[in-house]
């Protein structure tokens, strides 16, 4: 569309080698996203998506191939990730979680109040600040992972199935939230997830995954006006179309690979 | 839960304030049954003991070493056991659980380490403290320091492996967190390991204090000129059983002080939890 390419993943390939049996998680992985790019992966359990984010997150070298982000020279972080729930850290307040990047950073103390306060207000934290996790209720514990990452305004965003472990009713409206915050701050977001209308809410682009080994088998471009409502895409016939499609491919993949785990 | 009719036609709220209501004061029975339990006993030792039912000689009765206490602080000799006992505990206390602290993490932190050091610590921890005491009296004298380094011997054990335990069970995805963000080594340290280490290592600590009280006895017992566990021993051979007693009772007192002590501490230095 135009703009200019904020990731870049080259032949990108991982293996995992055990005494019986490697595993080729991700096999020869090519694939560019734009700046500001909202994009979905899609697949079925163990077909490397979290691998691949793991990868680009830091966390995980990959076997061949590489990547880069792109920066505009200034000083930020190449990314940040959003965690599943359980990544906010039980014994630091929901200030301190928010403020954590920020100060490993070592940023001045000022700047890291004025944006801690700012995404703590954005979230709806602000009344929270001085709670411990364990008060927090699942969709309060994902805002403050989602906050944590804002704040430390990474130059692309890694989001690992947030939003799994939250009921219907909380997970609509941290997505509305978080899409919210997306179109405010411009930030390209590569996010995971195995829920379909997830991905159609959210995503400019979704890529479909197959699994062992993992690759990227398909790229359906959400076209879809914004802001959506969950209920347009439930009545849209194209993307009702989309959710058929994306449905049965993750059918044929999950049947393929019965013998794995689930 | 019951399917009683008659039921549905109450307040629903009134039927729960009901349920509420037994449900507190079951929970006030089980705080009495605690407070009553040793007192139900020492009642019970004061009652068998008066009646002779149970050889006065060798159990005295409460109130008899109550009053005994009381006649030892009055003539002054039982401060100065007292206070060379607490010095002892306190000083073997902290001396066993800052290198067990330090040496833990460092084994927890860096796994090198944890594999030199690791079975050092499984081969000599079987080994009781006690045992090594006439070399521990040899080498520092039967003075104050023995006992410390006994002390400080049994109560390293426990404190340094819980520290090590503590680190390497960290949840995997603050590690991640950790080096998502950047998180250099100090700060990994003071926010990660440390703060993530801390509920495993204070019962480490926990235990370490019972084992000093368990030590401090023994080793008082065997090689000492004052302190509570040398003041069971004299009473002992004297067959001053009132005052044997008043020692047994004062190391659990400390035991039960102390416990509490540390409770607060933990909840203090763990308000996360």
């Amino acid at each position: 569309m135009g703009r200019k390419a904020k990731i870049i993943i080259r032949n990108l390939t991982k293996a995992f080698y055990k005494k019986q049996g490697s595993v080729t998680a991700l096999d020869d992985i090519n694939l560019t996203i734009d700046d500001g790019e909202f994009v979905c992966i899609v697949g079925p359990s163990g077909c490397g998506k979290s691998t691949l984010l793991r990868i680009l997150a830091g966390l995980e070298n990959p076997s061949i191939g590489e990547f880069t982000i792109a920066t505009d020279g200034e000083d930020r972080p190449l990314q940040s990730m959003v965690f599943q729930e359980r990544g906010v850290i039980p014994w630091l307040t929901v200030e301190k979680n928010v403020e954590f990047g920020l100060k490993m950073r070592h940023l001045p103390k000022e700047l890291i109040k004025e944006r801690t306060a700012y995404y703590l207000k954005k979230t709806g934290l602000e009344k929270f600040s001085s709670l411990y996790p364990k008060e927090l209720s699942g969709g309060m514990k994902q805002r403050v992972s989602i906050a944590r990452a804002f704040a430390n305004d990474p130059e692309i965003l890694l989001m690992d199935e947030p939003f799994a472990a939250l009921d219907e009713q909380n997970k609509f409206i941290l997505q509305e939230e978080l899409l919210s915050i997306w179109s405010e701050t411009g930030k390209t977001i590569l996010f995971i997830t195995h829920s379909i209308d997830e991905a159609l809410l959210l995503s400019d682009r979704i890529l479909l995954m197959s699994s062992q080994p993992g690759r990227i088998i398909r790229e359906i471009i959400v076209d879809m006006p914004r802001p959506r409502k969950i209920e347009d895409i439930r009545e849209n016939p194209v993307m009702a179309g989309q959710f058929v499609e994306i449905w049965k491919h993750l059918q044929e993949e999950v049947q393929q690979s019965r013998r794995e785990d689930g | 839960m019951k399917s009683d009719d008659k039921a549905v036609r109450y307040d629903p709220f009134e039927i729960e304030q009901r349920e509420w209501k037994q449900r507190q004061t079951k929970e006030r029975l089980k705080q009495m049954l605690t407070i009553a339990s040793p007192i139900f006993l020492l009642l019970l030792w004061e009652f068998l003991s008066r009646t002779g039912m149970i050889d006065i000689r060798f159990f005295p009765p409460p109130s008899a070493i109550v009053s005994t206490f009381f006649g030892m602080i009055s003539s002054g000799e039982m401060a100065g056991h007292i206070g060379v006992s607490l010095y002892r505990i306190f000083a073997g206390f902290l001396l066993g659980v800052i290198p067990g602290i330090v040496i833990g993490l460092l084994m927890g932190l860096y796994s090198p380490i944890r594999h030199f050091v690791s079975p050092i610590v499984m081969a000599l921890m079987p080994i009781p403290t006690l045992a090594l005491l006439p070399i521990i009296i040899i080498l520092f004298g039967i003075g104050d320091l023995s006992k410390v380094i006994t002390i400080a011997g049994s109560v390293f054990f426990p404190v340094v492996i819980n520290t090590a335990a503590g680190v390497i069970n960290i949840d995997s995805i603050y590690l991640d967190v950790a080096k998502n963000y950047g998180a250099g080594k100090m700060d990994f340290f003071m926010k990660i390991a440390l703060p993530g280490a801390m509920p495993v290592m204070l019962e480490g600590i926990q235990m370490g204090q019972a084992i000093a009280l368990l030590t401090i006895v023994a080793a008082e017992m065997m090689g000492a000129t004052s302190g509570i566990g040398y003041l069971i021993w004299v009473s002992y051979k004297a067959f001053l059983l009132q005052e044997m007693y008043v020692g047994l009772i004062l190391i659990s007192f400390f035991g039960y002080l102390f416990s509490l002590l540390l409770r607060g501490i933990q909840k203090k230095m763990l308000p996360w939890r």
